[in-house]
């Protein structure tokens, strides 16, 4: 028996805008607001309300079909503000009962890092936006850019999550295959390790005409699947929603290769579909996973570098969370807002220079010309939000 | 392949960026097995002993011819640099020419003696003052010509008061030559745009840097330095750089400026800064020497360049060897291929002074663009530009 287990990301950032130095003290609207609707409009027309309709026929017409999805809170505020058909579109499709909804943290954060305390009230954040929106209570946790380690699975056991989802990088798994149900060193729960090949198959190398696979039809990816008979249990596979119609142009044919898949997957009498909670469910933990260092789902290292990687990323992110207990403190709700936002790690992202000389992938959706630009933007922010904490501090003292 | 080249300045008697860029692409031709006769007007200060020690390091043959051409010189300058003259020596040393445009003549006259008598196969001219002598020399040997504009007379006056003389030669070189070589994609849209060229003539052939030549060892970084280093020329918009300044110092008041180099502008800028209030926070220091600016480099916590039209820009990398990090414009050929440095629009004064205090602020931003910066153009070299001419001159020779 081999369950295909499919997990979506779903995400966009609200980016901010090139905020001067001069504008510190003068103005405290950081985002790119018009930019952000733009390109959430965009995505939603490309990518969110065809694939989500082209879901809706599958999980209408086979009964064996699931799927689920991670929202972050950030995605679901624009959505409402902005595409309400699209939130719609989501819900009819949760309303099949077939489709699972993971937990994360609201902001996209990498709080578990740099603060225990944030990213919990993160978590419970997002848990209660799930239960109102589409009313299930998440058993499954994902970290933002599925960074895990041992002490993340701690973590999430100790919140009640019965699964978690991580990366099948072969650093932690060695010989062992993906297409098993492990359990994390540090935790009685289940873990779910991503198939980054058949997951990237599809992702990234679908319309890769130089790829000797290329064109992939949906009959021949059903076979690589078959294959896991009789070796594993589950294929996990895991990507950003946006492949769709977004990375993955219809021209490209990824709608049809979509549209195809279940039934070419449920041609084989031993294939099946399951959610990640079913998966964890159903599957006993064929062994240990230790991950004493944070892994990810990103490049080739599959580490934390290109968010954390260089000096101005850590300066970044140490200076965001150094005045986490001032903003606490403060009271002040919209401050408390702004600040989380900028806790998003897309923020941070921007800045990589790992690749900046030769442009590509980090290019994606990336509102700046350079890392460097990125950064200033950033730092001025914080300049202001430092001198609203001085105000406010100033006042309460005053009164 | 022998090559003969004609150039108007070359190492040490430089003021500006072109006798480098001739220096650079000279000795990598010579490293992709091209013999090069580079061809100069005398300069007053050369000598024999100084040609001939060059000759023999980077494979090159100078001939001298004697004249009173400058690097980047214009008209005007020429006129300045005449009127200077007191000695009778000098006198007689200046008498070949009475203005640029008959200096220009007189070497077109003496390229036509040396092309029938120096062997070649290619004709190379390096910016419109070596145009008419490359086509004097194509006369007479009947080669092909490549006319390699490193400036055009848009970027030297900023548009305004384009000198027609000037604009004819240009044109006509460019017309003349079987291919013209752009020292970048800016410039080679100004050629197609301004000169009527069509596309398909213009190869880019970005300068370069060789790092060896050019590392700095000392590094005394301390304070707040801003570093503007060039001709102080309309061209190269000191005076936005001074307004920058002035905004700067509203958020940065321990910040200082330095204006390293001589020009036409001088004097406005010096009264531009007295004129905003901040004459005790930028400091003049006319030209300076190639120690010196190795010197001024190494001091700076940033170097800007705020060019309002600049072809290329050699100074941004020389900057990032010397391990200081690089603001420029964006109306510049550098940008094109030069990543790790911030990038402005030289007439957002605003966003200039954002970025200048951002980089006097943040320590990771000013360790970043330097470490970045300096391992990016230590991997720069000119030999993919000298490749690229040997690739032009073959297919000529087809």
């Amino acid at each position: 028996m081999v369950s295909v287990c499919f997990y979506f990301q779903v995400h966009q950032p609200e980016r901010v805008r090139d905020y001067s130095v001069f504008e510190v003290g003068k103005s405290s609207d950081y985002f790119f607001s018009h930019k952000n609707r733009e390109i959430l409009e965009r995505i939603a027309k490309k990518c969110y309300l065809p694939t989500n309709a082209i879901m809706l026929e599958l999980l209408n017409k086979h009964a064996e079909f699931k799927v689920s999805y991670s929202f972050t809170g950030i995605l679901l505020d624009q959505l409402e503000r902005f595409a309400p058909k699209v939130m719609q579109s989501f819900q009819k499709l949760a309303d099949t009962g077939k489709v699972e909804i993971l937990d994360e943290t609201y902001y996209h954060s990498l709080a578990f890092m740099y603060s225990k305390k944030e990213f919990t009230e993160q978590v419970r954040m997002h848990n209660r936006k799930i239960k109102s929106l589409f009313s299930q209570s998440p058993k499954v946790f994902r970290n933002t850019e599925l960074t895990y380690n041992n002490g993340l699975a701690a973590e999430a056991e100790k919140m009640g999550y019965k699964a978690m989802l991580a990366e099948g990088a072969d650093r932690i798994l060695g010989w062992r295959s993906p297409n098993f149900v492990y359990k994390p060193v540090s935790a009685n729960i289940k873990l779910l390790l991503k198939n980054y090949r058949l997951s990237d198959d599809i992702a990234f190398r679908f319309s890769n005409h130089d790829w000797k696979e290329w064109p992939l039809t949906a009959e021949k990816f059903a076979g690589w699947v078959g294959k896991v008979n009789g070796n594993g249990n589950c294929v996990n596979l895991f990507m950003d929603y946006e492949t769709f119609g977004e990375h993955q142009w219809p021209v490209t044919g990824i709608f049809n290769f979509l549209r195809a898949l279940p039934r070419e997957i449920l041609k084989h009498p031993d294939n099946d579909f399951k959610t990640p909670s079913e998966t964890a469910k159903s599957y006993k933990a064929s062994g240990e996973i230790d991950v004493p260092e944070i892994i990810s789902w990103a490049d080739v290292e599959r580490d934390l570098s290109a968010w954390t990687g260089n000096r101005m990323q850590q300066a970044a992110l140490q200076k965001i969370y150094e005045i986490e207990g001032q903003v606490k403190k403060s009271g002040s709700k919209k401050l408390l807002q702004d600040w989380r936002k900028l806790q998003a790690s897309d923020h941070f992202y921007y800045m990589c220079t790992k690749w900046f000389n030769d442009g590509d992938v980090h290019k994606y959706f990336n509102p700046y010309d350079s890392p460097y630009d990125a950064f200033i933007a950033y730092m001025n922010i914080l300049g202001d939000i430092k001198l609203r904490l001085e105000k406010m501090r100033k006042a309460s003292v005053a009164a | 392949m022998n090559v003969l080249m004609f150039g108007w300045e070359f190492p040490p008697f430089n003021s500006g960026g072109l006798g480098t860029a001739c220096y650079g692409l000279t000795r990598g031709l010579s490293r992709e097995g091209a013999k090069v006769t580079f061809v100069i007007p005398r300069n007053a200060n050369a000598d024999y002993g100084f040609l001939k020690l060059i000759a023999a390091n980077i494979k090159v043959k100078l001939l001298g011819v004697k004249s009173a051409l400058n690097a980047y010189a214009t008209s005007q300058d020429y006129a300045e640099q005449l009127a200077n003259v007191k000695s009778k020596a000098d006198a007689a040393f200046y008498i070949y020419g009475r203005n640029l445009f008959e200096e220009v003549e007189r070497y077109a006259k003496k390229a036509a003696e040396i092309a029938a008598e120096e062997p070649h196969e290619v004709i190379h001219a390096h910016e419109w003052l070596t145009f008419k002598a490359g086509i004097a020399a194509k006369k007479v040997s009947g080669k092909p010509l490549i006319v390699h504009v490193h400036a055009t007379e848009f970027d030297r006056t900023g548009g305004t008061g384009l000198n027609q003389r000037v604009y004819d030669i240009e044109r006509a070189g460019m017309h003349a030559a079987d291919a013209v070589i752009a020292v970048s994609n800016y410039t080679k849209n100004k050629i197609v745009q301004h000169y009527g060229i069509s596309p398909d003539k213009v190869s880019v052939v970005h300068n370069a840097i060789d790092a060896e030549r050019n590392a700095s060892q000392i590094s005394s970084k301390s304070g707040k330095t801003v570093l503007y280093l060039g001709r102080v020329t309309l061209q190269k918009g000191p005076d936005y750089f001074i307004e920058a300044a002035k905004r700067v110092l509203e958020k940065e008041p321990d910040a200082r400026f330095i204006v390293a180099g001589s020009g036409d502008m001088e004097g406005k800028v010096i009264e531009k800064a007295a004129r905003l209030g901040i004459s005790d926070k930028v400091f003049f220091t006319g030209f300076l020497r190639k120690h010196d600016i190795a010197k001024a480099y190494s001091m700076a916590s940033l170097y800007v360049m705020p060019s309002v039209s600049e072809p290329f820009g050699l100074t941004p990398l020389e900057a990032a060897i010397n391990r200081t990090p690089v603001l420029i414009s964006k109306q510049s050929g550098v940008s094109e291929v030069f990543k790790n440095c911030l990038r402005v629009d030289f007439w957002n004064i605003d966003e200039m002074a954002n970025k200048i205090i951002a980089v006097l602020r943040h320590n990771e931003l000013q360790q970043s663009l330097t470490e970045n910066g300096y391992s990016e153009v230590s991997a720069m070299s000119w030999n993919n530009a000298a490749r690229k001419c040997v690739q032009i001159y073959s297919s000529l020779l087809k």
